[in-house]
């Protein structure tokens, strides 16, 4: 059964700066690093959510660009809204942390609050706690955003009735560089889901 | 609705090359987990399942120069050289590939590696195996903690149901490396025997290392012996610890729940559950409740895991070829390591391997992140 399925909202994090449905979250760009930029979204989106600092930079992205894409939308805790994420690096830049803590013998001090950390699902870990989603997860590496994979990915949950709706994104984080793009897909929404459409979302630009 | 089935498969592992080898193994009771000392893994001695080099090297060379390739890649390639011989299926455009990883490459992190650190991303472990084969398409890694392997075989079902794909060859793997030793032990989660999962005296999990590969496919035609159906299948999160499952073991509760209504059977069609049984405290504590919660607990229940340790990517694919052989050969398998009753709510575990005749099983799963599995096979007959 195919489902005439929308995108409802879609959300862009990169070069320090914040697109929501294509448009300015945050106005002023700033030159400066991932951590400070995502401590002022942080502020930017009044949140109150201390275990936000024990994250890594990939699941603070992650997490960020979920409260823009979620936020906008009305949600309880019964929506049942799979999560689907793709990115290039997986958790890399938390794995080489671990590996250097563990690298000499002089200095051998692996962290189990990095170690945690080396696993990419671990940002939908933390997406599932704050949004109380018990739902379809899956983290998926690939070369570059793959808009037909993620469609079909997210149709074949929906199709199935494995989800009302599916948070699906590219969230890349590599050596201070940045990549998000996460939206929305269910039944309901103003843009029709489309590999296409998928493919000319991503490339927006500010 | 088409029909979607797991068929031809090997595993790669301490206990054989094979999945017959494999099985003969464990229908002996035999374990492949050994007391190791190798300083390149972790700086004291540890209980570990480990594929031996000198093996994996000389059957490599069948196929290529055991210097190209990383011990994972050697692996992944032995391993779907395996099912794609067996199968005989051709590469076409809408074959798929997708590799069910948790860390990859990573030892070529470290600076003893003769490796480029490039090659610890995964989608160059992708392109690797993808070439070796001559795949058409990307592959797809899936990289979702413990639960990975099980996974793996539902993205392969949902993504030939959607048609993207006809068949799709499912590897997957991971090795023991310091990396993982050193953070598992970082948590105090190794044990310093073998494990000895939903045991009373249980004291932790022992890394293991493995590759596993399957044919999933909608067509009938071409199915192994000891194919079997898929019935249903879901993933679930606890939405509860990032790395501490749920006390109630809500996620997999859902799971198994969301696995049964698509399979449209009951539980008491459930002739064997392959459960995840990692042997630590909090983790087989979960399972029970989660078990007692489905009414599983009076259905026979195992852990591979004393047999294998922990092999993380690997694991959930692994068993359910293992679960598949439990089918084929109307044997329950013994859960090597099991001594007496240590989690809260009863359970049927298999103390001894013992011939049944068996059609359905369940293969569950969970990780870190707050992951559950839960697929539901059935022999096709």
């Amino acid at each position: 059964m195919k489902l005439e399925t929308y995108i409802s909202t879609y959300c862009h994090i990169r070069n320090n700066k914040i697109l929501i449905n294509g448009k300015p979250f945050i106005k002023d760009a700033f030159d400066t690093d991932f951590s400070i930029f995502s401590k002022k979204v942080y502020k930017d989106l009044n949140l109150s959510y201390p275990k936000f600092f024990k994250m890594d930079n990939l699941s603070k992205l992650a997490f960020l660009a979920a409260e823009c894409v979620l936020n906008r939308e009305k949600t309880n805790e019964d929506d049942n809204i799979a999560i689907v994420l793709t990115n290039r690096a997986s958790s890399l830049d938390t794995d080489r942390k671990h590996q250097s803590s563990i690298q000499d013998k002089e200095s051998y001090y692996p962290s189990p609050a990095i170690f945690v950390y080396t696993l990419p699902n671990i940002a939908i870990g933390e997406i599932s706690i704050k949004h109380q989603l018990k739902s379809e997860n899956a983290f998926f590496i690939l070369d570059a955003f793959n808009a037909e994979f993620l469609h079909n990915y997210a149709c074949s949950l929906l199709e199935n009735n494995k989800a009302e709706s599916v948070l699906c994104g590219w969230v890349d984080y590599d050596n201070e560089k940045y990549d998000c793009f996460m939206y929305k897909v269910s039944q309901i929404g103003d843009i029709k889901h489309t590999i296409n459409k998928l493919q000319n979302l991503y490339k927006i630009k500010d | 609705m088409s029909k979607i089935y797991l068929t031809y498969n090997n595993i790669i592992s301490s206990l054989g090359f094979t999945t017959t080898e494999n099985i003969e193994n464990i229908s002996k009771d035999i374990s492949g987990i050994e007391k190791i000392e190798d300083i390149n893994l972790s700086q004291t001695p540890i209980y570990t399942s480990l594929v031996n080099t000198i093996k994996l090297d000389n059957t490599f060379k069948k196929l290529g120069n055991i210097n190209d390739f990383t011990r994972l890649e050697k692996l992944m390639i032995l391993s779907l050289h395996d099912v794609l011989t067996e199968s005989n299926v051709k590469i076409t455009p809408k074959t798929g590939l997708i590799i069910s990883t948790t860390k990859g490459n990573i030892d070529v992190l470290d600076s003893s590696s003769k490796f480029s650190k490039k090659r610890a991303y995964l989608s160059e472990l992708a392109k690797q195996i993808q070439r070796f084969f001559g795949f058409k398409n990307e592959a797809i890694v899936l990289s979702n903690a413990c639960v990975s392997g099980v996974l793996a075989i539902s993205v392969a079902k949902r993504l030939i149901k959607s048609d993207m794909y006809d068949n799709v060859f499912v590897v997957s793997g991971d090795i023991v490396s310091k990396f993982i030793i050193s953070g598992f032990q970082s948590f105090q989660a190794i044990s310093d025997s073998s494990c000895k999962p939903f045991s009373k005296n249980r004291t932790g999990i022992n890394i293991g290392e493995a590759a596993a590969s399957v044919l999933v496919t909608s067509q009938k035609e071409n199915l192994a012996p000891d194919a079997v159906e898929i019935l249903g299948d879901a993933s679930c999160n606890d939405a509860n610890h990032i790395s501490g499952p749920s006390r109630t073991g809500e996620g997999l509760y859902r799971s198994m729940l969301s696995a049964f209504n698509e399979a449209n059977i009951k539980t008491t069609e459930i002739d064997y559950v392959s459960a995840h049984g990692t042997a630590t405290n909090y983790n087989d504590e979960m399972e029970a409740i989660a078990f007692d919660r489905i009414n599983l607990e009076k259905v026979s229940i195992n852990s591979l895991k004393g047999y294998y340790g922990h092999t993380l990517g690997a694991s959930g694919l692994l068993e359910s070829i293992v679960g598949m052989q439990s089918l084929y050969n109307n044997t329950l398998y013994a859960s090597y390591g099991f001594d007496e009753i240590g989690v809260s709510k009863p359970l049927n575990i298999i103390k001894e391997t013992t011939e049944k005749p068996l059609t359905t099983f369940l293969k569950t799963a969970s990780g870190f992140g707050g992951c559950n599995t839960a697929a539901i096979f059935k022999k096709v007959l």
